[in-house]
């Protein structure tokens, strides 16, 4: 049908995505420059194109999830796929059914590609190793988020070109973000220096064996970095009181206009959402020019649709 | 293998393509040139040079990308994975006669991919396919309206084109 080429080519032989940390720089340039040829479908009239059709997409959602869930369920019908919509509270799991039970009766139902979010980190590599489904994590407890991960480089590669020699602040709680992790890998594999920007108390334990430097100040690094990624503190997550309070966290930790006066004038400025607004972020700074927040949503749907795409290429190659 | 067409016999069928199309299209109407990726797309800009010139008024030229629309998707396809790009048409299609342009026409699955995918980004008044080489084999019920060389290429063999924007040379051989 097309021409051989004489260029080798990476061939993506990948039918789960669990992680960005077992990716190399080579695989996640793949799924960003495939992601690219998505970007038109939901521009254009007829907002959608075949390469799913017949194929059934479960979105299996054991935490709560706007902008994921309903991301990938877009993505999946602009693919042409059909979506089931799973959510823990109208299910059997609140009978008791286990997720490999749960997993194992979808797929007797003849599903396709498994998407997952559950609070137990290495959920979806279980699923994996037991059924024969294509798996995508939309999210395992603290360990990673890796379409958040590759949405943000997206969206930094789209504007600045490259993420080789960019320093990257992650600011905020560290410890109880699966999108710091997955950032961080698919950032430094790509050249960027992270820096891991919050308080003593929301910094993982085992920090320093990360690929990342760690500051306690944003005052310290604000003036230095080209992209910043603003974590929202996730009150469902925190244990005891890792900071006084909210007020004294914003004062120190918190975006604000003030600050963003010190930072590169052409500074990225993100967030994974939910935005709590005057907390992370003023509305100012979240609603200003350097703010690329909601690029980043936009862009998920691009990089959602090539990773469906993709793992189902996988499995079509019976690997 | 054997060089089917060389640089200068490339530039004449070329030529004659493009003054096949002016002699067929009514003036009034709008024309535009889209090729399919990745030769498609090299032909499609100089045949809309050609068009350009001749008409005395700016024909537009754009890429399609038809990985999406590929009937093989889902089966095994050996060691040759199609990659996803972008398409490129930043002109509206609606009304406009649409001359689609590939490098081969051999069984016809990408015409009709390239098809289904125009049809997704509007309503053509019509679609023309032109091809710089048409090959007997055809697995589906599609043909040329401008077709260059004719070749009767065996199935087993290869019909490559090489052009000079993206191979660095300019020739079509049968291996």
């Amino acid at each position: 049908m097309a021409i051989k080429r004489k260029s080798k080519q990476l061939k993506w032989r990948r039918k789960h995505l669990l992680g960005l940390r077992e990716l190399n720089a080579e695989e996640i340039t793949y799924i960003l420059d495939t992601a690219k040829g998505f970007e038109l479908i939901s521009t254009r009239s007829v907002k959608k194109a075949p390469p799913l059709r017949g194929k059934v997409v479960v979105n299996l959602f054991f935490e709560d999830s706007t902008r994921t869930r309903n991301s990938f369920a877009l993505a999946a019908n602009r693919l042409s796929a059909d979506v089931i919509e799973f959510t823990k509270k109208t299910s059997a799991v609140s009978k008791g059914e286990t997720l490999l039970d749960t997993a194992r009766n979808l797929e007797a139902m003849g599903i396709d590609i498994i998407v997952i979010r559950h609070s137990a980190g290495g959920a979806p590599k279980l699923l994996s190793r037991n059924i024969n489904a294509c798996v995508i994590n939309a999210g395992d407890g603290f360990c990673e988020h890796p379409t958040q991960g590759l949405l943000d480089v997206y969206t930094i590669r789209k504007i600045k070109g490259t993420l080789d020699g960019l320093k990257i602040a992650i600011v905020g709680d560290i410890a109880h973000s699966r999108v710091a992790r997955s950032d961080m890998w698919a950032m430094t594999k790509l050249g960027a220096e992270v820096i891991f920007v919050g308080p003593p108390t929301l910094m993982p334990t085992q920090v320093r064996r990360l690929p990342v430097s760690v500051s306690y100040s944003l005052d310290e690094v604000i003036e230095k970095v080209d992209v910043i990624n603003m974590l929202r503190i996730q009150f469902e997550r925190l244990g005891g009181n890792p900071f006084p309070s909210v007020r004294e966290y914003s004062h120190y930790f918190g975006l604000t206009v003030e600050r963003m006066k010190r930072a590169k004038p052409d500074i990225l400025v993100m967030h994974p959402g939910p935005i709590n607004r005057g907390l992370e972020m003023e509305s100012e700074v979240a609603d200003g020019r350097n703010s690329v927040i909601l690029e980043q949503v936009t862009n998920g749907l691009a990089v959602r649709m090539a990773v469906l795409f993709l793992v189902n290429q996988a499995a079509a190659q019976g690997d | 293998m054997k060089v089917i067409l060389d640089s200068e016999q490339i530039e004449q069928i070329l030529n004659d393509l493009a003054g096949r199309i002016i002699s067929e299209s009514p003036r009034e109407l709008d024309i535009a040139v889209i090729g399919i990726r990745s030769r498609g797309e090299v032909l499609a800009q100089r045949l809309s040079g050609r068009l350009s010139q001749q008409f005395g008024k700016n024909v537009p030229y754009g890429t399609l990308d038809i990985t999406l629309y590929r009937d093989d998707l889902n089966s095994p396809q050996g060691t040759v994975q199609p990659q996803v790009r972008t398409t490129e048409i930043s002109f509206d299609i609606d009304d406009k006669i649409i001359i689609l342009v590939d490098d081969v026409l051999y069984t016809g699955r990408s015409a009709r991919a390239a098809m289904d995918a125009l049809i997704d980004l509007g309503r053509p008044r019509a679609i023309k396919l032109a091809v710089l080489v048409d090959r007997v084999g055809r697995e589906f019920p599609i043909q040329a309206d401008y077709a260059g060389y004719k070749s009767d290429a065996a199935p087993g063999q290869l019909v490559q084109v090489f052009l000079s924007e993206s191979d660095g040379k300019e020739e079509v051989v049968l291996e």
